[in-house]
């Protein structure tokens, strides 16, 4: 059971680590240079084997430290997850160890968190893109990423130059899934070119 | 007696040629992303020697809608909806995944009653993806009719569906601290009545497959996951279960009070495609046993909170007749739920693994953060290391088996 007894015997053992909440479930504060032995003492030694998420949160710009790592472990026997922060200490290029040697799960999940956040996972077996493209320019799940997108290349080149399209930004209207506060509505949705059937002009027979 | 003669033939320029291809040639082998096989758009960049798969590359994101940065800019409730095209094989449990989330962080429990309807829906949308799962993976093998089966059960499924939510497919049942509305009248009679037909059809199904030769060849010993691979590899539900491994959060960290049913978790003991099969027809007989205990001790009383007065709306005729309601509806639905700072992760039993969502709340009724664990994409990381090693032929029972869905691997 994940008990005070338990929870003192870790950090007694862990020095590197420190007690942030028991809240939802045990979490913990690790510093990166760690991470590789804390995943692999809570693996081998706390029956901790079940990666089952590794993600990352943005605390915004004007932050300290803006972007710490956050994993879950599940214990089979223990019947109890376990959170891990890692605080990333560059906020420009943020960086930590990659944890894919111990878990193997991680390795899709680290390629996620650097393709939405830009995070590079050090000795990480392939880290490239997972869910936008391989050539896509931003990192979506920052803060500071607008929610409607930018207008980037077409990610095929040969179609680009032939027709010109490119990526653009989806259409908002002036805020996320609100109407624009003045003109039409038929100028703020998008309708179909039959405009004749309007909130001002009633549709002929 | 008439005698043989044996002539020689030189093969000459061809065998040589043949030879060198085995040795030395990889064939680049692209399938998908549109390609049946891969139920959605994966696209699975391979090297083929001959017919053996050397290197297997999963490709992601055709199907990415960034519903993690889309969370962070809507309140509460008007995720819900986003939440039914995550596995949208079984909209329903989806809903309530999300749903406990966030009363998780809230601090909130729902009535029985609200917990009842919402385990029961929760099997529903359960055997509804298993049924589909059944039977695609039986169309993968080369099994065309079980197909029709599960689906006319489907069919009597989604009209139950239509009937409790208003849609056969996009349901967005629930609402943070409660459910869209209370059951329809006369509705638990048909759902028990749709219970006590459905084992004869999946006997028919088992009839069709399980003791088919034709299947059995193509599924015994296909796709081994073992214990360690699957743990390593972080797979859930039924998938890790096939591998041997006791994980069902149902029975392990009961949630909606999921500790009052009797039911068993059928484990595998090789970890094979014809394992993963087996887990999840067993699945679907034991949502059956919940279905009936949940009906046959349905309890009265509210079916949402009603004590949350700035999470859940009031009634609608109260709504209309009192002023303190009327606000107090104005501000969740312009301002959102008022949700506690803190951080959480839930993760709900769902019928391709564990869904898990891990919401940071900086207070207000918009989330600051909402990362979506798909089961899905834990299940297909295993694909690099599995594939290898397998002919072409076995990725599509590989990929049956694996029962996955597009929608919530690249959300």
């Amino acid at each position: 059971m994940i008990d005070d007894d338990f929870v003192k015997s870790l950090l007694g053992k862990c020095s590197y680590l420190s007690l942030r909440h028991r809240e939802d479930c045990l979490t913990l504060d690790c510093p990166a240079d760690s991470v590789i032995e804390f995943s692999r003492h809570l693996r081998d030694e706390e029956t901790f084997d079940l990666l089952v998420d590794l993600t990352a949160v943005d605390h915004g710009e004007t932050a300290d430290t803006r972007f710490s790592v956050v994993l879950h472990l599940y214990s089979l026997i223990h019947r109890t997850y376990l959170r891990a922060h890692i605080a990333c200490a560059d906020n420009e290029a943020p960086e930590i160890p990659s944890i894919s040697s111990v878990f193997p799960a991680a390795n899709w999940h680290e390629r996620e968190t650097f393709d939405m956040f830009g995070i590079k996972f050090t000795d990480h077996p392939n880290l490239k893109r997972i869910l936008m493209w391989d050539e896509y320019p931003y990192f979506p799940l920052r803060k500071e990423f607008p929610l409607a997108g930018i207008d980037v290349p077409l990610p095929a080149a040969d179609v680009a130059e032939v027709t010109g399209a490119d990526v653009d930004p989806a259409p908002m209207m002036g805020g996320p899934f609100v109407s624009s506060g003045n003109g039409r509505m038929s100028d703020a949705e998008p309708r179909a070119k039959d405009e004749s059937w309007t909130e001002e002009s009633i549709k002929g027979s | 007696m008439s005698t043989t003669t044996t002539q020689e033939i030189s093969v000459g320029d061809i065998g040589a040629r043949a030879a060198a291809y085995s040795e030395n040639e990889r064939m680049a082998l692209n399938v998908g992303p549109s390609h049946p096989t891969t139920h959605g758009v994966l696209r699975l960049m391979m090297e083929l020697d001959g017919d053996i798969i050397t290197k297997c590359d999963p490709v992601l994101g055709y199907l990415h809608r960034g519903d993690e940065k889309i969370a962070e800019n809507m309140t509460y409730n008007q995720f819900v909806p986003y939440t039914d095209r995550l596995d949208y094989l079984a909209p329903l449990a989806n809903n309530v995944a999300y749903a406990l989330t966030v009363e998780n962080l809230a601090g909130i429990e729902v009535p029985a009653r609200c917990q009842a309807i919402r385990v029961l829906v929760c099997e529903m949308a359960r055997i509804s993806s298993h049924l589909l799962g059944m039977g695609v993976f039986g169309m993968d093998a080369g099994a065309w009719t079980p197909f029709m089966y599960t689906f006319t059960e489907r069919e009597k499924l989604y009209t139950l569906f239509e009937e409790l939510t208003g849609a056969r497919f996009t349901t967005s049942y629930t609402r943070i601290g409660g459910v869209a509305r209370d059951i329809p009248d006369g509705w638990l009679p048909r759902v028990e009545k749709f219970c006590d037909q459905l084992p004869k059809a999946i006997n028919e199904v088992e009839k069709l497959l399980t003791r088919n030769r034709i299947f059995l060849d193509r599924t015994e010993g296909i796709g081994a996951i073992s214990k360690d691979q699957a743990i390593a590899y972080g797979l859930t539900g039924p998938n890790l279960r096939a591998s041997g491994v006791d994980l069902d959060l149902r029975k392990d960290k009961p949630y909606s009070g999921y500790d009052q049913y009797e039911f068993d978790v059928p484990i595998g003991t090789k970890g094979d495609c014809y394992d993963r099969y087996l887990v999840r027809i067993e699945e679907v007989r034991q949502s059956i046993l919940i279905i009936k205990q949940v009906i046959a001790s349905f309890p009265g009383g509210p079916w949402y909170c009603e004590d949350a007065k700035k999470i859940f709306a009031p009634p609608k005729e109260k709504i209309m007749s009192s002023m303190e309601e009327l606000i107090q509806n104005f501000m969740i639905v312009t301002e959102g739920p008022q949700v506690p700072p803190g951080e959480v992760y839930f993760e709900a039993e769902n019928p391709k693994g564990a869904l898990g969502f891990y919401l940071v709340s900086k207070g207000g009724g918009v989330p600051y953060r909402l990362k979506i664990r798909a089961p899905s994409f834990c299940n297909l990381s295993i694909l690099e290391e599995l594939a290898p090693g397998h002919m072409l032929s076995d990725i599509t029972v590989i990929l049956g088996s694996l029962d996955f869905v597009m929608g919530e691997c690249d959300r």
